[in-house]
């Protein structure tokens, strides 16, 4: 057992960080640290530079133009972005879709789509939750009827982030009734601009506008949009969220996180002490940083058998429902350090160009809203209980 | 960068496993707890033939040089069998402190025994008001002819009964809780003057309280330098606090491993009480306990083999306080869950949670760990 890098490791290290410094935009690296709203344009020049590197898509197999990096290179190449406080990529096409389509799409719609994704030229969002479909998602209701070559999609679907920035969408919809609600659920990818859809945003506790719901009114999607077979779009739904419940673990982020909160904890006084000499405040920070610490060397040891050529095994529930528990632990810490200084709420502050003196700390900004906000990480993705029944069904075998 | 086990190590689990197996039913176990000395001699005997106890030693002494890290296996399993015999007091705590602080005659003295299974050793720290400060020493050693006379207790000195020397700390210079002028000392079991009161533990191990009243010992008895001992005591405490992390993680997985089972088979309201949602949950926070605390416990053995002085102190202090977490989610757990019968002296489960229980105070409970993540 060795945590060190070898050198070949170190010496990828040291190439994603000087392509960091050089190449990632000195404006995004502000935004990302001062936690200023990202904007469409921010994530596609990100990743367009990305991908004029090869390194948009790190999970991608190298037949598909993905980096061909070990495990351990992805995981350096994650662990460098986050030191950097590089925006995260955007998982919908990449992260989510991409291995969908290649593990069950055909050569076409590999040929069509998948191009576009890596050069960010489309963006993708994703349809699955509706207003009555949440944590029993095989319940959904969104109806796809077959009339010749097209479908046609009547219902609504909900939280879908960045909806309104979305070229297309791809979503699970019903295409028959089956004894079972798992059975005769379809895998469609449909066209955002086309005639019958409507995206109506939701504003989040934060006073955000991130997620939506759309309406789809008489959707007509051609039948070559289908992914895999129809009816079995339930084994590409359980695929696809895998990929998602991994990539929320977020652990590089949430080391990053703890650094600031030591940060604003070390400026913050209580009784003439900062609050990180406060014993019960520092054992709240050391609580999340073991937990933190344990999480991290978890997804080591996942990676580290993978590279040894194991299955990751039922690892991405455990991965998702304690990555996020840490992640809302920091939030609530980074609020409750500001004390009197939640209160304040400028919604402009997260706007480009607002220059306005803070009320209290500067780092104390929008602390609060954030916290409200990452209130939704242990809903989405499967919620943290939804993450505890399937383990205890797929590990445990209850 | 890589987390597996060398092919060597795997070796070397598998066959203990299988001897555990084979020798070591919870029937077996009770009766060597319960013998009068509190484990079996011809168990150690073919631990030592099987090589397990030169895992952690240096290569030019007879070991494997397998580190802290190669103690994980041999630790987890111990703690799976919840074995008794003394390898925790004799080869990791005893070793150790001969194998970072002793001099050359020493090492190549006592280390080649020790492997052989031919000497057994205890190590004697704790005092009564010591807590878990390893530097609150009143046990006194003062200079007598070229040796020491040693005077003072110590208290719970695992398996002290059945070890051929001791190996002591004793205040040489400064204040009682001074870090400077702490010393180590080893001490033959038989020697003049050191009497010994020794008793059952809660979990099935046998320790003792030791009076050493004026006992002379040569100036061969000092182990390091005078006065400089706590760098390594604490650096030997550590490694051992690593050691016994891996050792509640196979605690821990049989306990997880049992209540899943029961909850299969045991039947209330005409259904497997595992089909409840609220247990299923309870029983997957023990499994993500178990998966944590299994990291935090490799990290703790990575960083006191090969880590910097803080690696070591924030990973171990780390792996410690989750274990304190690891008592109430898995052990206390474990017995609600089985019911009236996981209270029971009958059945293992009970055994688990106590020796689980007990990891969390050996070497300094979670409040203790959590003081030392924070300073450091």
């Amino acid at each position: 057992m060795d945590l060190n890098y070898t050198p070949e490791e170190k010496a990828f290290q040291l190439e994603v960080r000087s392509f960091l410094k050089e190449s990632y935009p000195k404006e995004l690296q502000d935004k990302v640290s001062k936690g200023i709203a990202l904007k469409k344009e921010d994530y596609v020049r990100w990743q367009k530079i990305l991908a004029k590197q090869g390194w948009v898509a790190p999970g991608w197999p190298e037949k598909f133009g993905g980096p061909g990096w070990s495990p351990v290179q992805k995981y350096i190449f994650d662990e460098e972005c986050g030191t950097a406080n590089c925006l995260r990529t955007v998982a919908f096409g990449l992260v989510m879709l991409a291995p969908v389509l290649m593990e069950f799409g055909t050569d076409e719609q590999r040929e069509k789509y998948l191009s576009d994704i890596y050069n960010s030229d489309v963006w993708w969002c994703q349809g699955y939750s509706e207003p009555n479909s949440g944590s029993d998602l095989a319940s959904l209701q969104t109806r796809a009827e077959k009339q010749g070559d097209h479908y046609i999609v009547n219902g609504s679907k909900t939280w879908t982030t960045h909806g309104h920035y979305a070229d297309k969408m791809f979503a699970l919809v019903r295409t028959s009734k089956e004894d079972r609600k798992q059975k005769g659920i379809s895998f469609l990818m449909l066209d955002m601009k086309a005639p019958g859809v409507t995206v109506d945003p939701i504003i989040t506790v934060d006073g955000m506008h991130v997620v939506n719901q759309v309406f789809l009114d008489n959707v007509k999607v051609p039948v070559e949009n289908l992914v895999g077979v129809e009816g079995e779009g339930w084994t590409i739904a359980k695929y696809l969220l895998q990929h998602e419940r991994t990539y929320i673990a977020q652990v590089p982020r949430s080391k990053k996180q703890i650094e600031r909160l030591k940060v604003l904890a070390g400026k913050e006084l209580h009784n003439g002490k900062s609050l990180l000499e406060d014993d019960r405040f520092r054992a709240k920070i050391a609580e999340i940083e073991i937990e933190l610490l344990a999480l991290e060397m978890t997804s080591l040891r996942i990676l580290s058998k993978m590279s040894a050529g194991q299955p990751p095994g039922s690892a991405s529930s455990l991965l998702k429902v304690k990555g996020t528990e840490v992640q809302q632990a920091i939030t609530a810490l980074l609020m409750e350090a500001t004390g009197y200084y939640g209160f304040p709420y400028f919604k402009e502050v997260l706007k480009e160009g607002w220059n306005e003196e803070a009320v209290g700390p500067e780092e104390a900004t929008f602390l609060a809203p954030h916290y409200f906000d990452w209130r939704k990480s242990s809903i989405y993705g499967g919620s943290n209980e939804i993450q505890k029944n399937i383990m205890a069904k797929a590990v445990l075998g209850l | 960068m890589n987390l597996e086990f060398t092919e060597e190590q795997v070796m070397l689990q598998d066959a203990l496993n299988k001897y555990l197996e084979k020798e070591y039913s919870f029937e077996q176990r009770q009766k060597l707890s319960r013998n009068g000395v509190g484990y079996s001699e011809e168990n150690w005997q073919n631990f030592a033939d099987m090589g397990l106890l030169g895992v952690p030693f240096d290569e030019q002494y007879g070991g494997f040089g397998f580190g802290a890290t190669g103690l994980i296996v041999v630790m987890e399993a111990i703690g799976k069998g919840l074995v008794v015999e003394p390898y925790l007091a004799s080869v990791v705590l005893g070793g150790q402190l001969i194998q970072q602080a002793g001099s050359e005659v020493q090492k190549e003295a006592l280390i080649p025994q020790l492997i052989a299974g031919e000497l057994k050793l205890a190590f004697a720290y704790v005092e009564r008001n010591s807590r878990f400060n390893l530097a609150d020493v009143a046990f006194k050693a003062e200079k007598e002819g070229d040796g020491f006379r040693l005077s003072g207790k110590k208290s719970v000195v695992f398996n002290a009964e059945t070890a051929d020397k001791i190996i002591v700390s004793a205040r040489t210079a400064g204040d009682q809780t001074s870090k400077e002028g702490i010393s180590l000392f080893i001490v033959d079991k038989g020697a003049v003057g050191l009497s010994s009161r020794d008793y059952e533990t809660v979990d099935g191990l046998r320790a003792s309280e030791l009076d050493f009243d004026g006992v002379i010992v040569g100036a061969d008895a000092l182990i390091g330098s005078l006065n400089e001992a706590y760098p390594v005591i604490e650096s030997v405490i550590d490694f051992a606090s690593a050691a016994i992390c891996a050792e509640s993680v196979g605690v821990i997985t049989q306990l997880r491993e049992k209540t899943v089972e029961y909850l299969k088979t045991r039947k209330q309201f005409g259904q497997p009480i595992g089909a409840f949602q609220v247990l299923q949950h309870r029983t997957v926070d023990m499994f993500m306990v178990e998966e944590q605390m299994r990291s935090l416990a490799y990290l703790a053995a990575i960083r006191v083999t090969d880590g910097t002085a803080e690696e070591r102190l924030k990973s171990v202090s780390a792996a410690k306080v989750y274990l304190g977490d690891a008592r109430p989610i898995v052990g206390e757990q474990s017995a609600q869950l089985h019911g009236g019968i996981g209270v029971t002296d009958e059945l293992d489960v009970a055994h688990y949670v106590k020796r689980l229980t007990m990891l969390n105070v050996l070497f300094g409970d979670r409040d203790h760990h959590m003081q030392r993540f924070c300073q450091s």
